[in-house]
């Protein structure tokens, strides 16, 4: 499956998995669909052998769009497809905010903003320490970026040049309650991480070309972020850019509608 | 107990590459040999303990045992969630060092004070929590800890504690660990405070009263057995502890003697009420302020044993 089926597949699942269990976030988990898709057909994974100790470590940070990771896990290969329709059910390990336990592929769990970041500069500087080569993804929203342990974590990974780490924030400019801006302003977002020792790549977000060139880029001894411009809700045309769908979930005929545009 | 617990790293990073201490920038003159010998299993992630604790679960998930060290709350109450969510959920082999439990920084005020980590650590489920009660227990408590996996608590005092006639062959997590026998009424106690309880034993010799005294190092598995022998053997069980007495030792003996049937014929926890500890000065002067010293505790025995007489 090539990246542009993955992230269809992923979004179809997602709708489904939040109408389903009547779950919040299916925008936020949208605004990542191809983010997830590219890492996911260009990390070294081992869907067989989940903790394989060569794998990269990716840690989605933006806990609450856990839908997405289950997702693109199970159409990858690490548990079946089947599982998803367990997704907030009573009993259930898939929980709405990502958790490792007992889930095949899920390297971390997360659902309180602001600890990923620390958690995978961990992982790479384990790596650093080691003469290991696996890469270490971490998956941030920009919301989160008002959590201060972030920004403890920046300056920790740019200090010890922890090049084997990659950042990557899901900039929809959408979060609980409105805007980014309006809320707790991030700009000139670039320039502030570029100025904490990062390298820093603007990128689309939606477009996968892009996203693969982005990480494939050099950033010689820093590490790297990228902040990948997004629309939150991406692929269903009344979800996007709308903060509703952070909290709401499609009913019988939203979910009809939403399917029909992810082309089924 | 903290410059036992340095040596007693030293001596473990001698034998083992995955043993990896990490400072939230304190440790002043006390930390050197350490990092000079261990550069690669060492880290100063500057003042910032939630970022520290963070680092430390992905470098125990990459296979590191590691210790987390800073003075009073800042290992703790600063980086709770990353302790609960990043540590303990994800069953991270680290252990969590706070320096200056109780009033081992008593001067500095109450950000110093570290009163409520032991309640509120009790609280984290799968921690291990250990308060050594001497420099012997610090070092056996360090050994022990560093052999095992999952996170862990380990709770010093700032300075030295020798105790004078103990013996030092008896450590057993998990176990109370007898300083004194006697059969008038047994101390329970954790810390430091184990050297008052053991001073007030020994002083209390000349009045026919014998003192049982118990070092209670590990907070999470409680001596089912010294309690019962306690309530069985002794007028009763007094708990001494350097923190609230809102889910502490007390509370946990407490919970015991409920859950197990076991009833002492007295009762009495000493700790700290349910205020903040806003008067300053030296560990001893504070814990006689806040009624966990010698002639409170003495008090406190004289009182139940007149009763009992």
């Amino acid at each position: 499956m090539n990246s542009q089926q993955l992230a269809k597949s992923v979004r179809k699942h997602v709708v489904q998995m939040t109408s389903a269990g009547g779950s919040s976030h299916v925008g936020s988990a949208l605004s990542i669909a191809d983010l997830l898709a590219v890492l996911y057909t260009t990390m070294n994974v081992y869907p067989d052998d989940p903790s394989n100790s060569k794998r990269d470590r990716f840690i989605l940070s933006k806990g609450h769009a856990g839908a997405a990771v289950y997702a693109v896990l199970a159409e990858s290969g690490f548990f079946p497809v089947e599982w998803l329709k367990t997704h907030y059910q009573d009993g259930s390990l898939l929980s709405g905010h990502v958790s490792h336990k007992g889930i095949p592929g899920v390297e971390f769990s997360t659902g309180s903003l602001g600890h990923g970041l620390s958690v995978a500069a961990g992982m790479s500087l384990a790596a650093k320490r080691k003469n290991e080569t696996f890469q270490t993804y971490a998956v941030l929203s920009d919301g989160e970026l008002d959590e201060g342990s972030n920004w403890e974590a920046i300056l920790f990974a740019a200090h010890h040049k922890l090049a084997n780490l990659t950042a990557i924030v899901d900039y929809n400019k959408l979060q609980s309650l409105r805007s980014t801006e309006l809320t707790l302003a991030l700009e000139p977002l670039v320039d502030k991480l570029q100025a904490f020792g990062w390298q820093v790549i603007e990128m689309d977000g939606h477009d996968h070309e892009d996203i693969k060139k982005s990480l494939a880029a050099d950033s010689g001894e820093k590490p790297k972020f990228l902040v990948a411009h997004t629309t939150k809700g991406k692929g269903v045309s009344f979800m996007e850019n709308e903060v509703l769908w952070h909290y709401r979930s499609a009913d019988k005929v939203e979910l009809a509608l939403a399917l029909e545009e992810l082309g089924e | 107990m903290r410059d036992a617990f340095i040596d007693c790293l030293v001596e473990l990073a001698e034998v083992r590459d995955d043993v990896f201490l990490i400072t939230g920038d304190l440790g002043f003159g006390v930390l050197d040999e350490y990092a000079e010998r261990f550069p690669g299993q060492y880290l100063n992630v500057g003042v910032a303990e939630q970022n520290m604790t963070g680092v430390a679960a992905g470098l125990a998930l990459e296979g590191f045992r590691v210790f987390t060290y800073s003075i009073a709350n800042f290992t703790t109450l600063r980086c709770l969630e990353q302790i609960r969510n990043d540590v303990c959920y994800h069953d991270a082999s680290v252990t969590v060092v706070s320096v200056g439990g109780g009033f081992g920084y008593g001067a500095l005020g109450m950000s110093h004070h570290a009163t409520e980590d032991l309640s509120i650590m009790r609280a984290m489920p799968q921690i291990k929590i250990m308060v050594p009660g001497d420099d012997y227990e610090t070092v056996e408590s360090t050994k022990y800890l560093a052999e095992q996996t999952g996170p862990s608590y380990l709770r010093l005092e700032r300075g030295s504690v020798k105790l004078a006639a103990v013996e030092e062959s008896n450590f057993n997590y998990g176990k109370a660990r007898l300083l004194r026998p006697g059969s008038s009424l047994t101390v329970f106690c954790s810390g430091g405070l184990t050297e008052i309880a053991v001073e007030v034993a020994d002083k209390l010799l000349k009045l026919d009263i014998t003192l049982r005294v118990h070092s209670v190092s590990a907070l999470k598995v409680m001596d089912v057995q010294a309690i019962r022998d306690a309530a069985e053997q002794t007028h009763g069980i007094i708990t001494l502890e350097e923190n609230t007495l809102l889910g502490g030792l007390g509370s946990a003996i407490a919970e015991v003697c409920m859950d197990e049937g076991i009833a002492p014929k007295t009762f009495k926890r000493l700790g700290l009420g349910d205020t903040f500890s806003s008067v300053v000065g030296s560990q001893d002067y504070l814990r006689h302020f806040y009624g966990i010293g010698a002639a409170s505790l003495e008090k406190t025995v004289t009182t139940i044993l007149g009763g009992v007489k």
